[in-house]
């Protein structure tokens, strides 16, 4: 019996394989089908172009979900909580735009495709360096100790002009010339694709490591650190590995930042590039491989629509962020995920009707809290730069009394019946695993 | 002779702001475990409610009726927030208060504008107290030391004197037995995060008009008042005296020293340039790198010593 | 002269001013079944404790093999070949059963911080891995998340992580603990089977556990050895009867 067994451990590589690998992954293949073909269903066809604003989208959620996946490397995998993890990304960014304009100037020759992997060993160098330093704490220390490296490398990045040329930043030029493919990169489409390309070496490389000695046994130190111990292994040392390679892969999204927008600031190391990581990997879940790519692009989204409308689009994403938090730890994928053993048993039907009805209140209160958050930004923020509030074609004023108590009634209803509906969904929950538990139990 | 005094008063003066902040923290951190981000958050509202309520009623009623607000938002933070969270384990409460620093941060924002508001330091306070050397300084400062020493009192008074001071002591260095031993923890934690919380917005009251009430006043405060708690180390109210003080006196004093690393080194006679290897780094001089220094004593007492200056436990 | 595997002299140990061990000197021979055995709070798990490094010593040496391990780090003296298990039981519950005793093999083949070798393709590697939980009888539940697993088939996949290192001396700490009386004589049969040839020390308070499987038992009251010797003489001895064993036959 154990035979059969062993022969799966090592399957020869044949066509048949090829193709079985193509079905197992095809939710992969499928996703990167759609990346590819983004650009042109967004493409201009009466003016010949791109849409700037499409492609731009893109390419900013290729760069964040190869940063999320690094932070997830730590925060996931190794259970490592970080506050200074843009350090890497925004370092590598900086030595990328270095490179670049060496090239540029002639002093070295390396083609722009190959350019970010700079990046990344500049991250690398730089995450060795302080992983050294910051590997060595438990916990809560190694929180602390990374937002003041953080803070340090955001604070040297605002003094020192040499390398990170002060308040204004690194500025650099990606058309240097220097092609594998005799592309130019001038057109953000091509660079569009180079981020692509990057972006699922990234993805396999990082999913590939999870399955190899150092990912387990860094999942290892996270749920027993002391067992990890006593099969012979140092947990600060699991984790400092850990944390130079996700420090090299949040390089290569820094330098792809740096061929995208051509000027690296100091913003890309500070506070709030870290807390985007965070927010990312923590919304789209961290308990699973893919959930920071869902984060990264929700928060994209959000971040490039949402503040075109809005100026309170953060409040919005910090809100997301405490009900995840609250209510739902394992992110978006763990709400997916724990509907799993539900979706197998057939039984998600039953679901259905409480999930509808919750729809409506839900509805409700997101309306008023938008609402009432947005007068208020009117209120200081917009009338301050000089705008109106308009909505559905009718301008709203923030000073009358009657938006306000709409948008009250709104929350305060809307949150009373979502309440109720809630106990409804959960009541149909209960009732649902208890079944399943019933007939796994049956012999 | 005078830089050096008028100096060490200054940094008193700020140490002791430092420590209003820091002390709330520190119990907080050292009871519960949690590293409230959202703490200087609550600063900042402290002082934003200072300016609205001194815009209509005065300073004074201010100086009451802010801080109690705010020890009434931490004790709903705790009540409603932080315990719902906490079986979700420690990591998810850090990531619950930053979360809420983040929102308490725009809400502010939303509700007072971007830029820094008017909140001024009361005409009465708003003159010089005494000469030294030529330099003024200012009633309000006084003002400020004698409402960290009094509060500095209450506090010790607080915890040495009464019961609840004793049961907040014991939880400082072992929190599971106090439970064990029948103690309403839950009272207690929500009595420490709302009186912490009041502390913050106390600072905020008198800090916020002597330094500027602005939306950003959180995020630059909060870094440098986590430095001080984790210099001082958990479980120590003493430590985190002393190390608000050594906070305030480097800040100050990083301010009025000229000097760079290059003027360091040219005493033993090796001469550095902007031009000479890491030029720019060396001929730098200390007031402009006065922002970098708290994170540089982290990195360093993390370094050395993981427990902090007079830390009893490990985090 | 038989070789002790661990050797303990004149160890104390101290935590702050209270003092659990009182000057223990101990020899563990080479391939001996050692069990301690005392009233609780004597300080066995103590004890375990300073000998795999999870505590330093306050004075006193420990050696292994001969060479002194105090004051190294647990990793360190795991890699020397001492292995233990917990008294509560101590598992990577997330991963699969299969995936625990094979993280328990990474060491000591040479994997050690490899990030480029897959663990799906490493045949010798998973063919020892199931080899190991066909010795604890868990190939059956190979790919259960461990967390799911029952706790006698925890504390048999504990067992099999321990001894998955290829560990000459095992530190069994109370293996029988909450078990019933069929599940403890498995466990019996099984450690009996995979620690054939090597140095077991265990703690236990089972009395008919420590009986059948020991060689030499050691006592142990409030941090000093009061006997140390072949089972029979143990339960004969007055002073042990006293202190915890009582009178009552056997």
């Amino acid at each position: 019996m154990s035979e059969s067994l062993l022969h799966t451990a090592a399957r020869p590589v044949t066509a048949a394989r090829a193709g079985g690998l193509l079905r197992r992954h095809w939710p992969w293949v499928a996703a990167l089908a759609i990346a590819l073909a983004l650009p042109w269903l967004l493409y201009d066809w009466t003016r010949a172009r791109h849409s700037g604003f499409g492609v731009a989208m893109l390419s900013q959620m290729g760069m964040m979900i190869i940063f999320a996946l690094s932070y997830n490397m730590q925060m996931g995998h190794a259970g490592l909580l970080s506050f200074g993890h843009a350090v890497f990304f925004g370092l590598g960014g900086y030595c990328t735009a270095h490179l670049l304009n060496t090239i540029k100037a002639g002093g070295f020759w390396l083609p722009v495709e190959l350019v970010p992997l700079v990046g990344g060993l500049g991250g690398l160098a730089f995450a060795i360096v302080f992983g050294y330093i910051a590997t060595k704490q438990r916990a809560t220390a190694f929180a602390m100790i990374t937002l003041g490296i953080g803070e340090l490398v955001t604070s040297c990045a605002l003094m020192f002009k040499s390398f990170f040329g002060g308040e204004g930043g690194v500025s650099t030029n990606r058309v240097v010339g220097t092609s594998l493919f005799g592309l130019n990169y001038g057109p953000s489409i091509q660079v569009y694709y180079l981020i692509i390309v990057w972006t699922v070496i990234a993805i396999a490389l990082m999913r590939l490591l999870t399955e190899t000695p150092l990912g387990r046994m860094a999942n290892a130190c996270r749920d027993n650190f002391e067992r990890a111990q006593f099969v012979g292994y140092d947990p600060s040392r699991v984790r400092f590995f850990q944390f130079a390679l996700s420090g090299f892969f949040a390089g290569i999204a820094g330098g792809l930042y740096a061929l995208t927008y051509e000027i690296v600031t100091f913003d890309t190391v500070a506070g709030g590039m870290s807390a985007n990581a965070l927010l990312m990997t923590f919304i789209g879940g961290v308990g699973t491989f893919a959930g920071p790519i869902v984060g990264a692009i929700l928060i994209v989204l959000l971040q490039s629509w949402v503040s075109l409308l809005s100026n309170s689009w953060l409040v919005y994403v910090g809100v997301l962020f405490i009900l995840m938090v609250t209510f739902a730890p394992g992110g978006i994928a763990g709400l997916v995920l724990m509907h799993q053993p539900i979706a197998r048993s057939g039984r998600m039907g039953r679901l259905a009707a409480p999930y509808a009805r919750m729809a409506g209140p839900g509805l409700f209160v997101a309306v008023g809290f938008v609402l009432l958050i947005e007068l208020c930004s009117f209120l200081t923020i917009g009338a301050s730069q000089g705008k109106t509030f308009v909505l559905a074609g009718a301008t709203i004023d923030p000073k009358s009394p009657v938006p306000w108590a709409i948008g009250a009634l709104l929350l305060v209803g809307g949150g009373l019946w979502l309440w109720r509906e809630g106990r409804r969904v959960r009541a149909a929950w209960d009732a649902v695993m208890e079944e399943i538990k019933a007939a796994a139990a049956r012999p | 002779m005078e830089v050096l005094l008028v100096s060490l008063l200054n940094g008193l003066v700020y140490g002791m702001l430092l420590f209003m902040l820091a002390s709330g923290l520190t119990l907080i951190f050292s009871m519960m475990g949690v590293l409230n981000f959202a703490h200087a958050s609550v600063y900042m509202l402290g002082a934003y409610f200072a300016y609205d309520i001194s815009r209509h009623v005065g300073f004074w009623p201010a100086l009451v009726l802010a801080p109690v607000l705010c020890g009434a938002v931490g004790a709903l933070i705790e009540m409603y927030g932080l315990r719902r969270v906490h079986r979700n384990g420690h990591i998810a409460e850090l990531l619950f208060t930053f979360g809420l620093a983040f929102i308490i941060d725009k809400a502010v924002q939303m509700a007072w504008g971007l830029l820094p508001v008017a909140y001024r330091v009361p005409a009465v306070l708003d003159r010089p107290l005494f000469t030294i050397y030529g330099t003024n300084f200012h009633a309000y400062r006084g003002f400020m030391l004698l409402i960290s020493a009094l509060m500095f009192c209450a506090i010790w008074l607080m915890l040495t004197r009464t019961r609840l001071g004793l049961v907040i002591q014991a939880a400082l260095t072992h929190p599971e037995m106090v439970g064990a031993l029948g103690h309403n923890v839950p009272r207690v934690f929500t009595t420490v995060f709302a009186g912490g919380s009041a502390l913050a917005g106390l600072a905020g009251v008198i800090g916020g008009n002597y330094l500027v009430t602005e939306p950003s006043m959180a995020f630059t405060m909060g870094p440098i008042v986590f430095v001080v708690v984790v210099f001082g180390g958990l479980g120590s109210l003493a430590g985190c005296f002393i190390a608000s003080l050594i906070m305030g006196f480097v800040q100050t004093f990083a301010v009025v020293f000229d000097v760079s690393l290059a003027n360091v080194l040219a005493l033993v006679g090796i001469k550095v340039t902007e031009a000479s290897w890491f030029g720019e780094v060396l001929t730098i001089p200390l007031p402009r790198i006065g922002a970098l220094l708290p994170y540089v004593m982290l990195v360093l007492i993390l370094l050395f010593k993981p427990r902090g200056l007079m830390g009893t436990r490990d985090t | 002269m038989s070789e002790s595997a661990i050797r303990l002299r004149d160890v104390h140990k101290r935590f702050g001013p209270t003092p659990i061990i009182l000057g223990v000197s101990l020899d563990i021979i080479r391939g001996q079944r050692h069990a301690i055995i005392g009233p609780n709070g004597a300080g066995k798990t103590t004890l375990f404790n300073l000998m795999s490094g999870r505590f330093p010593v306050s004075s006193g040496t420990i050696e292994l093999n001969g060479r002194p391990i105090d004051g190294l780090a647990p990793h360190q003296i795991n890699r020397l070949g001492l292995s233990r298990s917990f008294q509560i039981t101590s598992i990577f519950s997330r991963m699969s059963v299969l995936e625990n005793v094979r993280c328990g093999l990474l060491w000591s083949r040479g994997y050690h911080y490899s990030f480029w070798h897959l663990l799906g393709r490493e045949r010798a590697l998973n063919e020892a891995a199931l080899r190991l939980l066909e010795d604890v009888n868990l190939e059956s539940r190979r790919d259960v998340p461990a967390g799911l697993l029952s706790y006698a088939e925890q504390r048999a996949l504990e067992i099999g992580i321990t001894i998955a290192g290829g560990a000459d001396t095992i530190l069994l700490d109370e293996p029988t603990a909450g078990m019933s009386r069929t599940e403890a004589n498995h466990a019996v049969d099984l450690i009996r089977r995979v620690t054939a040839g090597k140095t077991l020390v265990m703690v236990e308070h089972d009395m008919s556990v420590v009986f059948d499987l020991a060689d030499v038992v050691t006592v142990l009251v409030y941090g000093e050895v009061i006997a140390s010797d072949a089972p029979a003489a143990i339960r004969a001895n007055r002073a042990v009867q006293d202190a915890y064993l009582g009178t009552e036959v056997h």
